[in-house]
């Protein structure tokens, strides 16, 4: 008998006891039938409730109406001392204007290699979904946030979250993105900077992933 | 019903002492108690914390161990489930037996890409196989790239903790292994290194660096498996997961066969109780998700290893296979008294605590002098059942493995001792007449401390015998309240047993 269905054997004898039904059948049915759930504006509470928690990992926060996000971008890359950054290729084409003047702008498809992302100073995104009780943001590298080698590379994130985007936890938040057939795309989750407590438990942030994050949520 | 196989124990631990031996010898270790102590007292009070922040948290723990339930008791459904996903989306699904085929199918799989070397993420399921030793033999060099782990590796050390391995390493300790071993295995050390934590990592980000950006082959295990989309999740803090579960051209992932969770829903629960219990954050600073490959995105060539190696052995027992629904978030490692002083060595497996108590003589089997002896290793005080996500009735399964052991005759003195124990009190007469022979003893030991009695070594090492009463409660009473006729005197007996047909209990009001 091969690996597999000596396992399978071994676990459905393991198993034999069990007399419940398995909810499988159930369950595929019900994905099947899914709609995307519609976006809805975020209490200010919840929008709030976010950037408390981002905050609180050391990350930095900035609101900023819609209009805004572009000059609130430079702003911050500019005070972070940042020269150069990537842009993937979906971005909003009015942020990637206002950084080509003031930063060396290189093109997601121009920074092919991890080596060619490890030379560039930041990278500006936009994201998916917000989870307010955690502060977590959830990428799902689309084409406005990029292959995952692009926010994890160089040093600087730059995040942009509409607060539509914003849902309050985490249950909310894994069923809005399975309704987005996000999963058929890599996701990925960030609370704050890179951090470790390896050593003597004291909490060091930025290992890793990038070392500073920022995080702008427009407004309407 | 044919009972599965055990596991093998992996060869780092076989041989290893019973567990009160071990624990001795590490308790001998002030530096690392000294660690412990504070390591386990702070996450304990951080995941109190932010446990404390949700208000339904025992409704959430309610439903992570029924997910975790229902794709145990349906395990073979879903793991053919979570094939066909994982298949249809361009993974390549390998099933392993044991440890050592799991590490033939990863050796084969890293020499077919003619690499002499793999990066990895922290895996409890790859040091359970002992996969590192497998590649080194096989002559390509496994560089562990989270800084516990990194650490544990230049120490040439084990780990002693399942969520920070190196908890009983000291900043000090660190900074000299990172001085004297970084050198020899890839970017040194700087020379100026202090023992600043955030100096030390800065370190690591330097030395590891470089082998994630040459790195061709990653391997990974997997939080959580889900069987209805074919997603694998690893949780992590450094970016160290990202980095090799991106950038490499070919991942391996070596996943036990009960981290399958049936839908994708499941994770709502799961990532509100893993990063509150574990590290006491609200959430981990980053979570991985991968469904098969990812046209233009991370690796090409996706492998997953599901791994048996005594699962199923746990899984046939009605009882303990709720140990299988542990996420490994060790937060009844940091609750425990007993591994808050004895650290993680002492339970001889890469399974410590109180988890690895019950988890460890399921999966192997309680044949060997230190799975035997590790349901003992418990006060049985029940604080990990209390931190426990996912509701593991960690005491109740210690009690059935000291059940276990011994029926297989493993502590014959005190089976003996207790047999006799119940005959003496199972009769009123007998325990009389005990109880008389014990405070003769006591009228001739009088106020002298029994430090030592012939035979009991090793309990009266470490305590002294209580003196015998010179008289006991009975007679008192008999002699206080003397029944006969006395005014006070209760319905029953003279020695205060209530006679059969009084047609009352003691106590008892109508």
């Amino acid at each position: 008998m091969g690996a597999r269905e000596e396992i399978l054997a071994r676990v459905r004898s393991a198993t034999a006891d069990v007399t419940t039904e398995s909810r499988l059948d159930a369950t595929s049915r019900r994905s099947e039938g899914r709609v995307p759930a519609g976006r809805r504006n975020p209490s200010e509470e919840t929008v709030e409730l976010f950037a408390e928690n981002v905050a609180d990992y050391e990350a930095t926060v900035v609101r900023v109406p819609a209009d805004a996000v572009a000059e609130a971008i430079v702003e911050q890359l500019r005070s972070l001392g940042r020269r150069s950054v990537v842009t993937p290729s979906g971005l909003d084409a009015g942020w990637v204007d206002a950084l080509r003047g003031e930063f060396e702008v290189v093109a997601e498809t121009d920074a092919t290699s991890a080596q060619a992302l490890d030379v560039i100073d930041a990278v500006v995104t936009a994201a998916a979904v917000g989870i307010a009780t955690t502060g977590t943001i959830v990428l799902d590298h689309a084409p406005d946030q990029g292959r995952r080698a692009l926010t994890l590379v160089p040093d600087t994130h730059v995040c942009v979250i509409r607060e539509d985007q914003i849902e309050h936890d985490v249950p909310e938040s894994v069923t809005r993105l399975h309704a987005e057939a996000a999963h058929a795309r890599p996701l990925t989750w960030i609370s704050g900077p890179s951090a470790t407590s390896d050593i003597e438990l004291q909490r060091v942030e930025g290992v890793h992933g990038p070392r500073t994050l920022v995080v702008v949520i427009a407004g309407a | 019903m044919v009972t599965p196989p055990v596991q093998q124990t992996s060869p780092t631990f076989v041989g290893m002492p019973a567990f009160p031996e071990a624990a001795q010898r590490e308790l001998a270790n002030t530096q690392q108690r000294q660690n412990l102590h504070r390591a386990t007292h702070t996450i304990r009070a951080k995941r109190a914390a932010v446990v404390g922040e949700v208000a339904d948290w025992e409704a959430i723990r309610v439903a992570g161990a029924a997910a975790k339930d229902e794709a145990l008791h349906h395990l073979g459904d879903y793991l053919e489930q979570l094939e066909q996903s994982l298949t249809a989306r361009g993974a390549t699904v390998h099933w392993a037996r044991d440890a050592a085929e799991a590490n033939r199918i990863v050796v084969d799989v890293a020499r077919a890409k003619g690499v002499d070397e793999v990066v990895k993420v922290k895996s409890m399921a790859t040091q359970e196989i002992e996969l590192n030793e497998a590649l080194e033999a096989a002559g390509i060099h496994a560089w562990e790239t989270d800084l516990a782990e990194l650490i544990v590796q230049l120490f040439g050390d084990l780990p002693s903790h399942i969520l920070v391995p190196a908890i009983h390493r000291n900043r000090t300790e660190i900074r000299d292994v990172f001085l004297r071993e970084m050198g020899n295995v890839g970017r040194p050390a700087p020379a100026d290194l202090t023992d600043e934590p955030a100096r030390l990592a800065e370190a690591a980000r330097l030395h590891l660096r470089e082998k994630f950006l040459r790195a061709r082959v990653a391997v990974s295990g997997a939080n959580f498996a889900i069987a209805d989309t074919g997603t694998l999740v690893v949780v992590e803090s450094e970016g160290n997961g990202r980095m090799c579960l991106t950038l490499p051209e070919t991942l391996i992932s070596v996943v036990g066969i009960e981290k399958v969770l049936p839908t994708w829903d499941d994770l709502g629960p799961m990532l509100q109780l893993l990063p509150r219990s574990s590290t006491g954050e609200r959430m981990n600073p980053y979570t991985t998700m991968w469904t098969g490959v990812h046209e233009g995105d991370g690796p090409q060539e996706v492998h997953v290893v599901l791994l048996d190696n005594g699962r199923s052995h746990v899984l046939a027992d009605s009882v303990g296979r709720q140990a299988l629904r542990c996420i490994r978030c060790s937060a009844c490692l940091n609750v425990c008294p007993v591994y808050e002083r004895t650290g993680g060595h002492a339970y001889g497996s890469v399974y410590p605590g109180p988890i690895g108590a019950v988890l460890n003589p399921q999966l192997r089997g309680t044949t060997s002098e230190v799975d035997a002896s590790l349901p003992y290793a418990s006060s049985l005080c029940g604080a990990c059942f209390d931190a426990c996500p996912v509701r593991i009735n960690i005491p109740e399964l210690l009690v059935e493995l000291r059940g276990t052991v011994a029926e297989q005759g493993g502590h014959r003195a005190e089976s003996a001792a207790m047999k006799a124990a119940a005959w003496v009190l199972s009769d009123p007469r007998r325990l009389a007449v005990a109880q008389r022979g014990a405070t003769t003893a006591g009228k001739l030991i009088g106020k002298r401390t029994i430090t030592r009695v012939p035979g009991l070594g090793a309990w009266t090492d470490a305590r002294n015998v209580p003196t015998p009463p010179k008289e006991t409660f009975r007679q008192w009473w008999a002699r206080e309240r003397d029944t006969s006729g006395g005014e006070a005197g209760p319905r029953g007996r003279a020695d205060g047993i209530p006679k059969p047909g009084d047609g009352t209990d003691a106590g008892g009001e109508a």
